[in-house]
């Protein structure tokens, strides 16, 4: 498992149907209206988070050296090898908030349920499935896609050599 | 690993989903439709996935420029717009707003209709005549149009005045409403919904949502119903009665429905759309001899009509004309390859029509001033020129015959025989037999319970559901009941193409009650009763079963129940706003956009019950679907305290 979610902020609409789409995926109910039916409190775990002109939808990075895992008494924060995602182990949780306090991205938050702490987890249930995170399935224009490091850095460069290849032509017909 | 996850479950696409619940035309046509790479209803669907939850819940708020807004339905962000809308507000703005679009294109269909009844009765539409005495005169006198003596271009012209002027009626009710039993009339009068104008209804509906008028959702909803009774007692009323009067009141006739009516070797011309004004006069132009030659020496034997949607429901209600499909087959006729022009004029016809015609020869024609396409010909429906118009257009057809590609056709075989033609009036005959014409006989069935109740299943066919197959499934469930069906648009097209249409399927698909009634009577255990504007009819119908007495004193005491199970359009909102405000409870395959208000949703499905006795239902299963109506009708029976149902 070594996936990861890429965002093109230029892309994101604000339509929050990432909002939505996580809430879903990881409720009981399991649908829109069968939630709504059930009075259930469904929580996202992905927020757009308006930045002047733009907006960025925000998760968690499932950052490798994790300050909410190393901050967490009781290892309920926790990853189960490199390359997996971060998770929360509710059994474990005590609720003392830490890594909300240090997360430097703000994606963690108080459970609605009363229950230790929410977070992405990568949809690792509909990985296992063969599906695409709730988020990036979601995305009607595409801003959030599931991808590896290996690829975005991979598109990264092409598209700087791309840029280089212009450069280069515009200078030879100086 | 303890976060919640719900369990991923592999979707089936529209696409697959729909190749299990169509008819085998429908599917086999769609089937070549992918293969040629085609990009279809069921593709852009798919695309579409996530629909937006927002809007799904009625949570989305264009209405002005403080937004675009939304309302978070879990709770977490935002509960109210920037103005302060609250999700009641915002639901209910959006449930009127569409309402009121769906009455304003019935409506505007029933105008067009008048319009041309007063050209024809001042001489200048001559194409069309007045083919219908007996129901201009009976119409006539409920405006109070003196008839004894009269011509009748007369009489006529002195009706389409008055026709028209219930749109723009600025004092006093419509004069339609009159028609309703006199308990829906104090019903409606007691919470201030009465029809008054047909455009005041839509115009001061609209103007009420605009931000900062209207901010209860209750006066809100109370609107959206009298801006649909403006429809389904006013507009699409005038709409049945107009071409009753023109083309003539139909009568039961035998008809074909199914792709499988293109033929190979003749001209074949679609006409796809609702105002039997255009479709009519083609009726008459392909049945012209010199158009008839001008296809023989394209190499053509001859020309074939067929329609697609409720133009088609008009013209096989009063010519027999053949139905090629319904409102999802309009991609799949042109798959065919064989449709030399598919002529459309307004209401339900796909902006993706162009894109699929360009992979094959047809030739694509507009004709109404209201709906232009990007890349079709436009050849304007002129009434006081229309047969020349007509003919223009079908010439068009002929010459297009010889540009077929032959290794892009592609006929399925199958069609079906069905029989449609019946209204309010002639099912007096039907069911009371020539030398009694009453519904005496139909209400004396339910009440020995031998017939349980009477059910209106109506609508669009919707890849959300099952492409059509719903109101088969349901409407088999109904009539296995004992449940007589009274059916109009492309619900009755698709259950025409499953043979419910036919008086053989009594004997295969009816309970033994029903099946004793067809039996006796010869006719179908499922009645079409025409065009969407044509509801109209199944709610006169309601009005004399009433009169006729023993089955309640009001339409909301009968046992009868409505439903469309797969709607799509503003026209079918509008409609169910009639029909839930004329008293009867009415099943929606997918919800209207109220869940994510509660209040709404709860006045809905149930505080309207207690207002005007009909109310909405929500439910994705046809079969249950049936069932919930099944019960309902079986509580009107208790009410009443009928007989219980002869062979249970």
């Amino acid at each position: 498992m070594n996936g990861m979610l890429s965002i093109d902020v230029s892309r994101c609409v604000s339509c929050k149907t990432c909002e939505l789409e996580c809430a879903i995926a990881h409720s009981e109910a399991g649908t829109l209206f069968a939630i709504l039916a059930a009075g259930e409190k469904a929580q996202r775990r992905i927020v757009v988070e308006p930045a002047g002109q733009l907006s960025v939808p925000l998760q968690c990075r499932h950052c490798e050296d994790a300050p909410c895992v190393a901050v967490c008494p009781t290892q309920a924060m926790h990853r189960n090898g490199q390359d997996f995602p971060v998770l929360v182990d509710d059994a474990r949780c005590i609720g003392c908030h830490a890594c909300i306090a240090v997360c430097p991205f703000g994606v963690i938050s108080k459970s609605r349920m009363g229950k230790a702490v929410v977070k992405c987890d990568l949809c690792v249930r509909r990985l296992a499935q063969g599906q695409q995170p709730a988020c990036a399935a979601g995305c009607p224009t595409h801003a959030i896609r599931y991808t590896t490091p290996e690829e975005v850095a991979r598109e990264a460069r092409r598209r700087s050599a791309e840029s280089f290849l212009v450069a280069v032509e515009r200078g030879s017909t100086r | 690993m303890s976060t919640t996850s719900r369990p991923a479950v592999p979707e089936v696409s529209a696409f697959d989903r729909a190749l299990t619940s169509m008819d085998p035309a429908s599917r086999q046509m769609a089937q070549r439709g992918r293969d040629l790479g085609l990009e279809m209803v069921w593709d852009r669907y798919q695309a579409q996935q996530p629909q937006c939850g927002f809007g799904s819940l009625g949570l989305c708020c264009t209405v002005c420029n403080l937004g675009p807004c939304r309302i978070d339905p879990f709770g977490q962000g935002p509960r109210q717009g920037v103005c302060g809308a609250t999700a009641e507000v915002i639901a209910a703005r959006n449930l009127l707003r569409a309402a009121a679009a769906g009455s304003a294109c019935h409506s505007d269909h029933g105008r067009h209709m008048a319009h041309a009844l007063k050209e024809v009765a001042e001489g200048g539409a001559t194409a069309y005549r007045i083919s219908s005495v007996e129901r201009l005169s009976k119409v006539a006198r409920e405006y109070g149009v003196a008839v004894d003596g009269r011509p009748k271009e007369k009489i006529a012209l002195e009706l389409a005045e008055k026709m028209l002027a219930e749109f723009g009626r600025q004092e006093g009710d419509g004069v339609l409403a009159a028609r309703a039993p006199r308990k829906q009339q104090e019903i409606w009068k007691k919470h201030g919904i009465t029809p008054r104008g047909i455009d005041h209804e839509v115009v001061e509906g609209i103007a009420k949502t605009h931000m900062g008028v209207d901010n209860d959702a209750a006066n809100l909803l109370k609107s959206a119903m009298r801006v649909g009774l403006a429809d389904g007692w006013g507009g699409s009323m005038i709409a049945t009665d107009v071409s009753d009067i023109l083309f003539g009141a139909p009568e039961p006739v035998r008809g074909r429905v199914n792709l499988g009516v293109l033929k190979e070797r003749e001209v074949n011309i679609v006409v796809h759309g609702h105002v039997p004004l255009l479709s009519e006069v083609i009726v008459a132009a392909t049945r012209e001899p010199e158009l008839i030659s001008l296809a023989k020496e394209k190499g053509a034997e001859g020309i074939n009509l067929a329609g697609i949607c409720c133009t088609a429901n008009e013209i096989l209600m009063r010519r027999g004309i053949p139905i090629a499909g319904s409102f999802l087959q309009q991609e799949l006729a042109l798959a065919t390859g064989v449709v030399d022009a598919m002529v459309v004029d307004v209401q339900c016809i796909m902006p993706a029509l162009g894109q699929i015609a360009s992979c094959f020869h047809t030739k694509l024609i507009s004709t109404d001033p209201r709906a232009k396409f990007p890349g079709m010909e436009h050849i304007e429906l002129v009434e006081k020129d229309a047969l020349p118009i007509a003919r223009t257009i079908v010439r068009r057809a002929v010459e297009n015959f010889p540009n077929r590609n032959g290794a892009r056709k592609l006929i399925p075989s199958e069609t079906m025989d069905l029989v449609a033609g019946f209204t309010t009036e002639n099912v007096f005959y039907n069911l009371g037999g020539r030398f009694r014409a009453t519904y005496r006989p139909l209400n004396d069935a339910i009440m020995a319970g031998r017939i349980r109740g009477v059910a209106g299943v109506v609508g669009c066919d919707n890849p959300k559901n099952k492409s059509g197959g719903s109101h088969v499934e349901m409407v088999k469930e109904l009539i296995r009941n004992d449940v007589l069906v009274v059916q109009t648009g492309c619900s009755a097209i698709a259950c025409a193409k499953a043979g419910l249409l036919k008086p053989e399927a009594a004997l295969e698909y009816a309970g033994r009650g029903l099946r004793e009634v067809c039996e006796a009577v010869g006719i179908p255990p499922v009645l079409h009763t025409g065009s969407c504007v044509d509801n109209t009819r199944i709610l006169t119908a309601c009005v004399e079963m009433v009169r006729e007495g023993g089955i309640g004193t009001g339409i909301d005491e009968l046992p009868v129940a409505g439903a469309a199970p797969e709607w799509y359009s503003e026209k079918a909102i509008a409609i169910g706003w009639y029909v839930v405000a004329s008293g009867i409870f009415t099943v929606f395959g997918t919800p209207l956009r109220v869940h994510g208000s509660p209040a709404v949703e709860k006045y809905v499905t149930e505080e309207l019950a207690g207002m005007v006795g009909g109310a909405w239902a929500f439910e994705p299963d046809p079969v249950q679907g049936a069932r919930l109506m099944i019960e309902h009708i079986n509580r009107k029976r208790e009410a009443l305290k009928l007989a219980p149902m002869m062979y249970q």
